[in-house]
């Protein structure tokens, strides 16, 4: 039972890194102000490009690299259009999604059915850490993982003390609150936007790359299936924080593979009830932090706001 | 120095040449794409795009019916995009309208044709209406946020078809094939001109939205809140029910389009219902500058695109995903061209020529 238990904790981490990388990334964009409908667009163009570049080279950096440069490019599009040319953000989020699921399935198309190289496989392999992995159940669940898990532990923490503790951190949550006064304080606002919407847009891409390279790890159509979707609901559960990401991540990793496990157990409820579960508990996650409306759990003020100087 | 200055109203017509301008601009950078990604001639693929979509009458009729379609769909969602209400659930209530539909197709076929129509398209809208609702009563209440719900029931609704669909509803005399049972005839559209009569109720629908939006008093309390909540409290809007209401009749347009496609083109309830025009009709909405007029012709042209895509993948052998490239191109050009439009960039001498301190 506990075996089962602990088994199943592990893989709901393993379901939940894509999710993690994804809502950092968006955090990142909504505290600078932008609210970035696209990510399960740039999700899934870093997917599809880091499968790419890994099934031709083999090479699991080169593959992560792809992955980063390709969702920064979809995130670029969206900065070119809301930040300088002011466009609707909903909209152009909207779009970018669109537009990247066409992407995945125009470079995707002649990918459909492979599966990635060996050599990523082993790169990705569980990797138990010295001395934490062998804590009694803690370190079976968190550091017997790959080495993209310990990296998503570490994108999140460094992000939540780059947000909290430095001043550009301090910068680019001013921006999000109250571009005017940043403005007045001498930060480059336009700069800001574009360095966080493309750093966002690089850790979706990285989300996108951990599902077709680690989690399948083969190329599906539509691989993400919601999932970026589910980290924009995620942002809001999290309150815009990094450190409650973590939770929220693994906690619908969990949910995403509940279903499985369930059948397995030979409990009689139809799969396809299951499979709505994380789309149904997103949904009342989001209905329940917006019942009980907190100061701190707030959005940034000036969120989906653009910022002129000239019509202040 | 470089100045942006808001413009003065401009002309119709300049404004027009921007946009085609951008869709040019467009249709210019995927032909690069085209030529880089896959070493074929631009010209080719528009052409056989072209053909795909207009090559002949069978062909020209499938544009009408997802032309129909993306029209209606699109009405509902402008109605609700008026208001600011991000409604991009509409695969998931054209997936319920159907489903409520196909209810009555499939038990009452023996209702005379007449009744069990209008019946089905009554339940069509209020399936789809319904559905939309939810997340109305969320955001009239607490707020939530309406585009993750909705975007969540798509998923949702489209796992409870699937559920029918290989589940109770399976037709038994299907030889275990995952099928709903065909309609009967009595629950099939009639056709005008060849093609199913959705294309009149569309037409139709043009007006009444056009109407509804402009010249009604409803229409007028959607656009005052899209424009502004405090406005519209201080106008004495109903805010809470102005949102249900909009968005009911957003989502039962969708709900209607649900009804067509499974009684007039799939004459059968399933998973592939919705084919992604919840989706497309954003597009068209947005293109469409919310006007029912030329959401109309925008819908004809991007039912005219998908069709075409379709065509190209056997033609000329490249993936149906470049429509879907193409359409995102178009609008992020076009979104990206009303900055021309609402501002213009002046380039100024400064007036003195002070020399700058460093900052701070």
């Amino acid at each position: 039972m506990t075996s089962n238990v602990v088994s199943f904790l592990a893989a709901a981490i393993v379901a939940g890194t894509p999710l993690l990388f994804a809502t950092i990334g968006e955090i990142i964009t909504e505290k600078v102000g932008n609210l970035n409908l696209g990510v399960e667009g740039m999700m899934l163009m870093g997917a599809v490009a880091g499968f790419y570049v890994g099934l031709k080279t083999g090479n699991p950096l080169l593959a992560l690299l792809a992955a980063m440069a390709c969702g920064a490019v979809g995130a670029l599009i969206f900065a070119v259009l809301t930040v300088s040319l002011r466009a609707n953000q909903v909209v152009t989020g909207l779009t970018l999604t669109i537009f990247g699921t066409g992407f995945a399935g125009f470079m995707g198309q002649s990918l459909v059915g492979e599966i990635a190289p060996e050599t990523i496989k082993t790169f990705f392999q569980p990797v138990t850490l010295p001395l934490l992995g062998q804590i009694p159940l803690l370190g079976e669940i968190f550091f017997q993982q790959d080495l993209f898990v310990y990296f998503g532990y570490l994108t999140a923490v460094l992000m939540g003390i780059y947000l909290y503790k430095t001043r550009f951190g301090l910068n680019l949550r001013a921006i999000g609150e109250n571009p005017a006064a940043a403005d007045a304080a001498s930060v480059n606002i336009t700069l800001y936007k574009y360095v966080h919407i493309l750093l966002g847009g690089a850790l979706c891409g990285l989300g996108g790359a951990y599902l077709s390279l680690v989690y399948v790890p083969a190329w599906a159509e539509n691989i993400t299936a919601g999932r970026g979707w589910i980290a924009v609901a995620l942002v809001i559960f999290a309150a815009w924080n990094p450190f409650k990401a973590i939770v929220g991540s693994y906690l619908f990793g969990g949910l995403d593979i509940i279903g499985f496990r369930i059948q397995g157990t030979g409990f009689a409820v139809s799969q396809y009830f299951l499979d709505m579960l994380p789309y149904l508990v997103t949904m009342l996650v989001l209905i329940v932090v917006s019942m009980k409306k907190s100061q701190e759990k707030a959005p940034p003020k000036a969120l989906s706001v653009p910022y002129f100087r000239e019509e202040r | 120095m470089i100045r942006i200055a808001k413009r003065a109203k401009m002309s119709k017509a300049k404004s027009a040449g921007i946009r085609l301008l951008a869709i040019l601009l467009a249709l210019l950078t995927s032909a690069v794409l085209i030529v880089l990604a896959l070493s074929l001639h631009p010209l080719d693929v528009y052409i056989a795009l072209f053909k795909g979509a207009f090559g002949s009458a069978y062909r020209i009729r499938e544009v009408v019916e997802s032309a129909t379609a993306l029209t209606i769909v699109s009405l509902g969602i402008t109605i609700a995009f008026k208001m600011q209400f991000w409604n991009i659930g509409g695969e998931g209530q054209i997936c319920m309208g159907a489903f409520f539909a196909s209810f009555l197709a499939l038990n009452f076929p023996e209702m005379s044709k007449p009744l069990l129509l209008t019946l089905m398209i009554l339940a069509g809208m209020l399936g789809g209406g319904l559905w939309a609702l939810i997340p109305a009563y969320f955001k009239a209440k607490w707020r939530t946020n309406e585009t993750i719900i909705t975007l969540m029931m798509n998923y949702v609704a489209l796992k409870w078809l699937t559920y029918l669909q290989f589940g109770p509803w399976k037709d038994p005399n299907a030889l275990g094939f995952p099928k709903i049972a065909n309609f009967a005839d009595n629950a099939i559209l009639p056709e005008v001109f060849g093609v199913h009569i959705g294309w009149i109720f569309a037409l139709i629908l043009v007006v009444l939205v056009s109407i509804f939006l402009n010249h009604s008093k409803k229409g007028y309390e959607i656009a005052v809140l899209g424009e502004s909540e405090n406005t519209a409290l201080y106008a004495g809007v109903n805010i809470k029910r102005t949102i249900i209401t909009a968005v009911f009749i957003s989502g039962a347009l969708c709900g209607l389009t649900g009804m067509i496609q499974a009684s007039a083109v799939n004459n059968t309830l399933s998973v592939e219902i919705s084919k992604g025009i919840g989706f497309t009709a954003i597009i068209t909405t947005w293109l469409g500058f919310l006007k029912p007029a030329f959401i109309l012709v925008v819908s004809i042209l991007f039912a005219a695109l998908v069709q075409g895509g379709s065509f190209i993948q056997t033609a000329v052998g490249i993936p149906q995903a470049v429509a879907e490239l193409l359409q995102g191109l178009i609008l992020f050009f076009v979104l990206g061209c009303e900055f021309f439009i609402r501002y213009k960039v002046v380039l100024e001498k400064p007036l003195f020529n002070v020399r700058r301190g460093t900052k701070e």
